[in-house]
């Protein structure tokens, strides 16, 4: 039985400890915001906070988040001012790269609450969109940063 | 301990007419996109009202609008309840969207399948939404009329309420439920003019985001159906290989693994997890032979590339006398252009849950193209299409790569296999090499100018697999495949003589529709070669392309408005230029302008910035088409700097992104989007943003450098070499 801690709430996993954490937060505890995309950590869709950070889920293990507070999309309030700003400029297209995309953008504000330019793009810079949202994910994080955005 | 979520999770299961209905919530019932039916979900809302396919109107007032097109992100679903409600007359905070069932009348009307593909979505349902609203309308002002017993001519619709203005009598929607069951449906109802439009033509919020930034919107990797079960498939390796063995045992043996089956085209592994399946898949140590053509590789794609264009092809169009105008011409030009193959790369690997049961079989998908959904479950299952209901849910990038229905064809025989649902998803990899690719081309040119350098003959061959042979093979008449050939035989600039060739690649790597289809690749060659013509001719690029659309002035107008805005003709530092290009296509006209600086050194382009201007006619949500135009313009620039499929040992090199790198945040320019509106009839929007990027960024690095690439993706190392040889001859 590993412990993990979801969203402030507890969860036992009756699973191996080597068990791949993306598919243990989205298929076995269903909270099915936290997406597949690359499996080799390079897309960004399965970001997730650990202990604050923004860790790439399908490069972690069940082990590795036991005993650590982990945050998914579902656990990000509605008035978090990143998903406000990411209603407000309308970013998702199909919306399968959003949640890694909130995820990363929330631990960058939660680290440098007024990032510049270069700074947002430094950071968001590998979480990969098809649909091309890059520039309203931009203007959201500055809108959310109170740096800027364009409504 | 606990599992939490258990509590807030449920899942329901009921049984209508057309089998097994599974409908899956999460978060304490927020309601997701698979439905059921307009006559169905009615839940806690009481009895519905269902004026037609289209429209279902609870007693709380809420108007759900089913959408028979699938919402990929472009915005179809909000556009149309957007029409749908103007005509309705709605209160916008009471409309709500739902994906349609997979029956005949949500065929589209145009096409007669169910499917969204060819920027089609808002256009071919434009009217038939209209009047599906403008009919509710009409019944719902009748209902009120005949319960306070006053002429219906003197009530009006307003805002989810029916009102009579001189008692100032009201009934809102929900209340006239009941009632307006009994009115039967007026024929010919009258339409809203323009002028009195309050939603259409106005930016609206899209109805689809708020879920999507909540994590909820359900996409088909997040469906869960009971005792489902994940699957994975060991496929050839390379093309026409066969399975010389593999280890069940060792596969059976992997904890959580249930059953291995064989299938047509390979080996599946069905387990509890879908950890369990890949493993499983692993320990099969499936053997292949080499194939059916065992060295072929990206050399011996050039190869046979460049072979094909010695053959000859099919004559696709033949205006005046080629031969003899390029004899006669003033300036003759030759040029070869090379497209590669590139991948839908959708952020959503394929995925299809499917449950085939003896007497009923159930599947969700994010599909793109319902009604192949349900040939392929019919062909696979021998029920009939009534035993048959596939959920549409969203579709997490499309493209056209989920007009593909492989991955469906799998979880049906799967499922089938096993007795059990299953959900199969596809590991990135899976996706990469196993997409129905946009074909890669070899396109060769030759041109010649008169005495004033007016474009006189344009001469083209194009060696290209064909597409709709395959999915719509009607479309194909008189041999010629009409994504090969087009920007090529219905170029803008109409020159008076010209000729198109087409030779057909008979090659095993499967092609299909990808984001404007030949408009995404034909005119990289096409307004290339045109800028190579006016430089050839003196001209500035701008004017010698407007001298040739004088009668085309909408054309002419993107471009004009992409000029204006892009400072065109305004001076830029040394390595630095802007390239301009259009294209008309599904209905609408689209340029681009780009401004690019090359780092002469290295060869490293970077867009510094993207003016995109498209006329598509009337516009229903103008940020929708903003949004769009962004997408396509940054698509564009992907493939123009980095995107080709490799090939190597008769299959797919390409595996994942890590070899196949797609435009990142760093490498996105400024983007200005422009939107001419006019009177004209409705074009599309997903796609015509797509076409003119290539050719713009790569006339802006000629305009740069004075180097000319012919090939894709723009290198930076070509780039570097013809810098180099550049500079040398200088020297010399």
């Amino acid at each position: 039985m590993v412990e993990l801690i979801i969203n402030g709430k507890n969860y036992g996993v009756d699973m191996d400890p080597s068990a791949n954490l993306l598919w243990v937060i989205r298929e076995h505890l269903k909270l099915v915001g936290t997406k597949y995309g690359c499996g080799e950590g390079v897309c960004g869709a399965c970001t997730i906070l650990l202990d604050g950070e923004a860790s790439r889920s399908c490069q972690l293990t069940l082990g590795d988040a036991s005993g650590k507070s982990i945050t998914t999309i579902e656990g990000i309030p509605q008035s978090h001012p990143i998903k406000e700003a990411w209603i407000s400029e309308q970013v998702p297209q199909c919306g399968y790269c959003q949640p890694g995309q909130i995820m990363e953008a929330v631990a960058l504000l939660s680290k440098n609450s007024r990032p510049s330019h270069d700074e947002i793009v430094q950071a968001m810079d590998d979480i990969l969109c098809r649909c091309g949202t890059y520039p309203r994910i931009l203007r959201a994080i500055k809108k959310a940063a109170g740096t800027g955005g364009s409504r | 301990m606990n599992r939490p979520m258990e509590r807030r999770e449920f899942l329901k299961v009921s049984v209508s007419g057309a089998g097994l209905v599974v409908a899956v919530s999460f978060f304490g019932g927020s309601s997701i996109a698979v439905s059921s039916g307009v006559e169905e979900k009615a839940g806690n809302a009481g009895k519905p009202w269902v004026p037609n396919a289209w429209i279902r109107i609870t007693p709380d007032n809420v108007v759900t609008v089913l959408m028979n097109k699938s919402e990929m992100g472009q915005g179809t679903w909000t556009g149309l309840a957007m029409v749908v409600a103007e005509e309705l007359e709605s209160d916008w905070k009471d409309i709500r969207v739902e994906a349609s069932p997979v029956r005949d009348e949500y065929k589209d009307p145009v096409f007669g399948m169910q499917i969204t593909g060819g920027s089609t979505g808002v256009r071919h349902m434009y009217d038939p939404m209209r009047r599906a609203g403008a009919t509710a309308r009409e019944m719902l002002i009748q209902a009120a009329a005949s319960e306070w017993n006053v002429p219906s001519g003197e009530c009006r619709a307003d805002k989810g309420r029916v009102i009579h203005e001189k008692t100032g009598k009201r009934l809102t929607y929900g209340e006239l439920c009941v009632k307006v069951s009994q009115v039967s449906a007026p024929q010919d109802v009258p339409l809203k003019p323009r002028d009195k439009f309050r939603l259409i033509g106005k930016s609206m919020p899209r109805l689809d985001i708020p879920d999507k930034v909540e994590g909820k919107g359900v996409f088909g990797t997040d469906i869960f159906v009971p005792d489902m079960l994940y699957s994975a498939m060991e496929r050839p390796p390379a093309y026409g290989a066969r399975l010389l063995s593999f280890d069940q045992q060792a596969a059976e043996k992997i904890a959580g693994v249930q059953k291995v089956v064989t299938i047509p085209d390979g080996v599946a592994v069905v387990a509890n997890s879908i950890e369990a399946a890949w493993k499983g898949r692993s320990a099969l140590k499936a053997v292949w032979d080499a194939g059916s053509l065992p060295n072929f590789d990206d050399a011996a794609l050039e190869r046979i590339l460049s072979e094909h264009m010695e053959k000859k092809g099919i004559v696709a169009k033949n205006v005046g006398d080629v031969e003899d105008a390029l004899k006669k011409a003033v300036h003759r030009m030759k040029a070869v252009y090379l497209i590669p193959y590139v991948a839908h790369a959708p952020m959503e690997p394929q995925n299809c849950t499917a449950d085939v049961r003896k007497d009923a079989c159930e599947i969700w998908c994010p599909t793109q193209f319902q009604t192949a959904v349900l040939q392929v479950a019919i062909k696979e299952t021998s029920l009939p299409a009534e035993k048959i209901v596939i959920h549409t849910t969203h579709l997490g990038g499309g493209f056209g790569g989920r007009a593909e229905v492989k991955v469906v064809e799998e979880a049906v025989r799967i499922s089938k296999a096993v007795g059990k649902p299953v959900k199969h998803i596809w590991s990135r990899e899976e996706d990469f090499r196993n997409d129905f690719y946009r074909p890669g081309s070899l396109h060769r040119m030759e041109a010649g100018l008169d005495w004033e350098g007016r474009l006189v003959a344009w001469q083209h061959k194009v060696v290209v697999s064909p597409i709709m042979e395959r999915i719509l093979p009607w479309m194909v008449k008189d041999g010629i495949e009409p994504t090969a050939v087009d920007g090529i035989w219905d170029m803008e600039y109409s020159p008076p003589n010209l000729s198109v060739e087409y030779v057909r690649l008979g090659l095993p790597i499967p092609v299909g529709f990808w984001r404007s289809v030949g408009n995404s690749s034909n005119p990289f060659a096409v307004e290339s070669f045109v800028d190579e013509l006016a430089h050839a001719a003196e001209k500035d690029p701008l004017e010698f392309r407007l001298n040739m659309l004088r009668e085309n002035p909408r054309a002419a107008g993107v471009l004009k408005k992409v000029a204006e805005a892009g400072d065109w003709g305004k001076p830029l530092p040394a390595g630095s230029g802007r390239g301009i290009a259009q294209r008309f296509c599904f209905g609408s006209f689209a340029a681009q302008l780009a401004e690019v600086s090359v780092d002469m050194q290295t060869g490293v382009i970077k867009i510094r910035r993207m003016v995109a201007a498209i006329d598509p006619g009337q516009v229903v949500n103008p940020d929708s088409v903003v949004a769009q135009i962004e997408g396509a313009t940054i698509m564009g620039l992907s493939t123009a700097l980095k995107e080709r499929v490799s090939f190597g040992k008769g299959g797919v090199a390409t595996s994942n992104f890590s070899d196949y790198p797609i435009l990142t945040m760093a490498e996105v320019p400024e983007i200005e989007v422009h939107i001419i509106t006019n009177n004209e009839k409705m074009g599309g929007v997903g796609e015509p943003g797509v076409p003119p990027v290539v050719p713009a960024v790569a006339n802006a690095v000629f305009a740069a450098t004075g180097i000319r690439l012919r090939s894709l993706p723009l290198s930076p190392n070509m780039l570097k070499k013809a810098l180099a040889n550049t500079e040398n001859s200088t020297g010399a």
